[in-house]
C-alpha cells in the first residue's frame, strides 16, 4: 500500500511535468498561506519544477507571518501535485500553472507553522477514527468602487437579496468569476446577490475539508482578481459597512463513515444519529474557544454583535436562523444530505485553521459522547442577561479580546493547532488588539467631541 | 483489463495458443447462461466464437450477445471454410471472422487488430469520443480541439470512462479502478470529481457523463452500439 502511494505520487508528478511541457507553461506558482490565511506565492520556471518535486523549494520562512522561529528559519515548500491547475487567467500564449504546497522542515517533517499541515493532521486524526469531513461554504463578499480606507466604501449598486437588475456590473463580475472557478475545478452550487448593496454570495458544492480549504484560497484570489480587472475592489472583510449586514461564510459540515453519512439515522425521530448529536454538542461546547480562529479579525465581532444573519448566541436549531448551528432538514429520500450548518464563520478566516478547529471540536464531542442541549426555538437576536440564563445559552465572544481569552484557556485549541501556531496566533492577535485599543475612532470623535 | 469471452469449452488449441501468446485474459464457456454468470462487473472486453463444432449453437450464442440495449462488440467468429455460406446475411452477428484451420500467428494479429481498445497489445495513444480527445501518451485532453486542463485525478477518471463508453459503473468500481488504494472519503470522492469534470466539460458537454440513478455513472454511448 505504501508502495502504491509512492507510485501514485510520482505518476501525479509525471502528469504535471508532462502537462507543463505540452502546454508550454512558462511559470509555475507555488502557493501556500501564512498563519493568518494570507495567500503567498513564489514562482519558479518549468526547468526547476522536477527538482522542486524531488527536493522541495528552500526559502527563508522568517518573513512569512507565523513562520518565524528562533533558530532555523529555512523551510521547504513541497508542491502537492494533485492540486496542479493551469491558471485560466494567464496569458494563453504563455500559460502559467499553480500548485498548492505543503511546508516542511529541512529534514522533511511537517512544519508546525504551516496551516495546511495543521489541517492535514486534523483530517488524518478524523480518518483514524473512521471519519471524513465534507464542507460546503457559502462565501459572502462585497464589491466596492475602491479600497481607499480614507472614506467609507462605495457599493456599486443599491440592489438587495436575489435582485436581478439590468446593467448590473456586479452580476457580470460574478458570472465571470463563476466561469473562472469552474475552470479551476471548483464547482459552484448557487450564486446570487445578497441582502446588502453590492453584496454577493457564492455557494460551493461540498468536498473534503482539505480540497475545500484550497478552493476557498483560490476563490478569494479569483474574486479579487476579476474585480480588479474591471477596476473595482472585492472584499471579504466581515463588516465593511455600518447598518447593513456583514459577510459571513456559513459552512455546511457533514461526516462520512465510508459511504454512509454518519449524521443520518433513519430510525431516529429527528433523522439525526447519536454521532450527529455529539458532534453538534462538541461544536457548541467549544464554540467560544474556537471563535478566535473562526472569526479572527477585530472587525469580525462587529458582524457578530450586529445580529442580522450572524449568530450571537451559542445555540442550535432546526429552523431558526438566529442559532449558531442550524440543522437543515435533509431532503426526503436524500439521507446523504444530512448536515449541520455552522453560521459564525466569516470569509476572512484562515480556512485551513477554521476547518481544523471545527473538526476537532466536533470530534471531541463524539469522543466524549456529549449530549445535545435543548434546541433553541425562540428568536435569539436580543436576549437580556436573565433570559440568557433562563434559556441556558451563552453568548459568542463579543470581541476579539474576549475570544483570545477563551482561546488561551483551551486545550482543544492548543492540541488542534499545535503549540507553534497556538502561541504565535495569540501573540500576534493580542498585539493587534492592543494597537486597536489605543486608536481614537470616528465614533468617539462624533459622539464626544461636540459635547466635551 | 476485462477478459475476453470465449465460446467453446475447451477452445481449439490454436486459439488457446494465440491468446496465451498475446497474454490476453479470457474465459471459456459452453453456453450463454455460463457467459451471463461469469460476466465480470465491467463487462466482457469482446468475444471469440469457435463455431466449427456446432454452428447453430454458435450462431444462437452470437444472437444472444448482440441483443438488448448494449450488444457486445467486438465479436470474432472462427468458422470452417465449408461453413462460409451459412454466414451470409448474418453480418450483424460478428465483426470479423477467421477461417479454420487456424494459424496462431494470423489469429494473434486479428486479435490485436480487433481488440486493441481493451488496452492489451499495442495500446492506442488516442482515445476519441465525439468532441473529446485524450492522448494517453502526453496526458493531454482536448474538447472541440481546444485543450482541456484537468487535474491528475480528473484526467484519470475521464480516461477510464472514455475508454469504456456506454458502460455503467458503480461508484465503488470507479473508486477501486481509478483511485486504487490511495483514496479517502469513499464514494463521495467519485461524485465530487464527476461534478468537477462536468464543470470543466462546460454546460454544453456536461451530459457526456450521465448519472444513472441509484447505480452510478456512464460516459456517452457504447462505441459499438449504433
Amino acid at each position: 500500500m505504501e508502495i502504491e502511494k509512492t507510485d501514485r505520487r510520482s505518476q501525479q508528478q509525471d502528469y504535471v511535468l508532462r502537462t507543463v511541457e505540452e502546454r508550454g507553461v512558462r511559470l509555475i506558482r507555488l502557493w501556500f498561506t501564512d498563519v493568518l490565511g494570507q495567500h503567498k506565492s513564489v514562482a519558479i520556471s518549468p526547468a526547476e519544477l522536477e527538482a522542486v518535486f524531488d527536493e522541495g523549494l528552500q526559502f527563508d520562512g522568517s518573513a512569512i507571518d507565523g513562520f518565524s522561529r528562533i533558530q532555523e528559519s529555512d523551510v521547504l515548500a513541497r508542491p502537492d501535485a494533485s492540486t496542479f491547475e493551469l491558471l485560466p487567467w494567464s496569458n494563453e500564449s504563455e500559460p502559467s500553472g499553480t500548485v498548492f504546497c505543503d511546508i516542511t522542515n529541512l529534514d522533511g517533517t511537517p512544519f508546525a507553522g504551516d496551516p495546511r499541515q495543521v489541517l492535514r493532521r486534523n483530517v488524518e486524526k478524523a480518518r483514524a477514527a473512521g471519519f471524513e469531513m465534507f464542507c460546503a461554504p457559502e462565501v459572502e463578499f462585497f464589491y466596492f468602487a475602491n479600497n481607499d480606507p480614507s472614506s467609507p466604501p462605495q457599493p456599486l449598486d443599491q440592489a438587495s437579496y436575489f435582485d436581478l437588475t439590468t446593467a448590473d456590473v456586479s452580476s457580470d463580475l460574478r458570472k465571470r468569476t463563476l466561469h473562472m472557478l469552474e475552470a479551476l475545478s471548483i464547482p459552484v452550487e448557487y450564486s446570487f446577490h445578497e441582502d446588502s448593496p453590492s453584496q454577493h454570495e457564492i455557494d460551493l458544492q461540498y468536498t473534503d475539508a482539505m480540497t475545500m480549504a484550497d478552493s476557498i484560497m483560490t476563490l478569494r484570489l479569483a474574486v479579487k482578481k476579476i474585480a480588479m480587472e474591471s477596476g473595482v475592489y472585492a472584499t471579504f472583510m466581515p463588516k465593511p459597512l455600518n447598518g447593513v449586514q456583514g459577510s459571513g461564510m456559513h459552512t455546511h459540515l457533514s461526516l462520512f463513515q465510508n459511504d454512509v453519512n454518519a449524521f443520518h439515522d433513519p430510525d431516529a425521530a429527528d433523522g439525526l444519529s447519536p454521532t450527529a448529536h455529539s458532534f453538534i454538542a462538541g461544536l457548541l461546547h467549544h464554540a467560544r474557544e474556537i471563535s478566535a480562529v473562526t472569526n479572527q479579525l477585530i472587525n469580525s465581532y462587529k458582524r457578530i454583535n450586529e445580529g442580522h444573519e450572524a449568530p450571537r448566541y451559542v445555540s442550535w436549531a432546526r429552523n431558526n436562523r438566529s442559532a449558531l448551528i442550524r440543522v437543515p432538514i435533509a431532503k426526503l429520500g436524500k439521507p446523504d444530505s444530512t448536515r449541520v450548518e455552522y453560521r459564525a464563520l466569516d470569509p476572512a478566516c484562515n480556512p485551513y485553521l477554521a476547518f481544523s478547529v471545527l473538526l476537532a471540536a466536533g470530534l471531541r464531542g463524539i469522543e466524549q459522547n456529549l449530549s445535545l442541549p435543548e434546541e433553541a426555538t425562540a428568536n435569539l437576536y436580543n436576549l437580556t442577561r436573565n433570559e440568557q440564563r433562563d434559556l441556558g445559552v451563552n453568548r459568542l465572544p463579543a470581541s476579539l479580546h474576549e475570544a483570545l481569552d477563551e482561546m488561551e484557556d483551551s486545550t482543544l485549541m492548543r492540541e488542534s493547532l499545535g503549540d507553534h501556531i497556538f502561541e504565535w496566533f495569540l501573540r500576534n492577535k493580542r498585539a493587534e488588539w492592543d494597537h486597536y485599543q489605543q486608536q481614537v475612532t470616528p465614533f468617539e470623535l462624533e459622539r464626544y467631541l461636540p459635547s466635551w | 483489463m476485462e477478459p475476453l469471452l470465449v465460446f467453446g469449452n475447451p477452445p481449439p488449441p490454436e486459439l488457446t495458443q494465440a491468446l496465451d501468446m498475446g497474454s490476453w485474459a479470457w474465459k471459456p464457456v459452453s453456453n450463454y447462461e455460463q457467459a451471463l454468470t461469469a460476466e465480470p462487473e465491467e463487462g466482457w472486453a469482446g468475444a471469440i466464437i469457435a463455431a466449427d463444432t456446432d454452428l447453430p449453437a454458435a450462431l444462437s450464442f452470437c444472437r444472444n450477445l448482440r441483443q438488448g440495449d448494449n450488444p457486445l462488440k467486438p465479436v470474432l467468429f472462427l468458422a470452417a471454410a465449408t461453413q462460409l455460406t451459412s454466414l451470409d446475411w448474418r453480418d450483424d452477428l460478428f465483426d470479423d471472422f477467421v477461417l479454420t484451420p487456424l494459424r496462431p500467428e494470423e489469429l494473434q494479429a486479428r486479435l490485436q487488430h480487433l481488440f486493441w481498445r481493451t488496452g492489451r497489445g499495442t495500446r492506442p495513444e488516442l482515445i476519441e469520443y465525439g468532441p473529446l480527445t485524450l492522448n494517453t501518451e502526453t496526458y493531454q485532453a482536448a474538447l472541440d480541439g481546444r485543450p482541456l486542463d484537468l487535474t491528475y485525478m480528473e484526467y484519470e477518471l475521464l480516461k477510464f470512462l472514455t475508454s469504456r463508453p456506454g458502460k455503467v459503473f458503480t461508484r465503488e468500481t470507479l473508486l477501486s479502478q481509478v483511485w486504487g488504494y490511495d483514496y479517502f472519503g469513499g464514494a463521495r470522492t467519485v461524485d465530487v470529481h464527476v461534478r468537477r469534470l462536468r464543470a470543466k466539460l462546460s454546460e454544453e458537454h456536461a451530459n457526456l457523463i450521465q448519472t444513472v440513478r441509484s447505480v452510478g455513472y456512464r460516459f456517452g454511448q457504447s462505441r459499438w452500439g449504433l
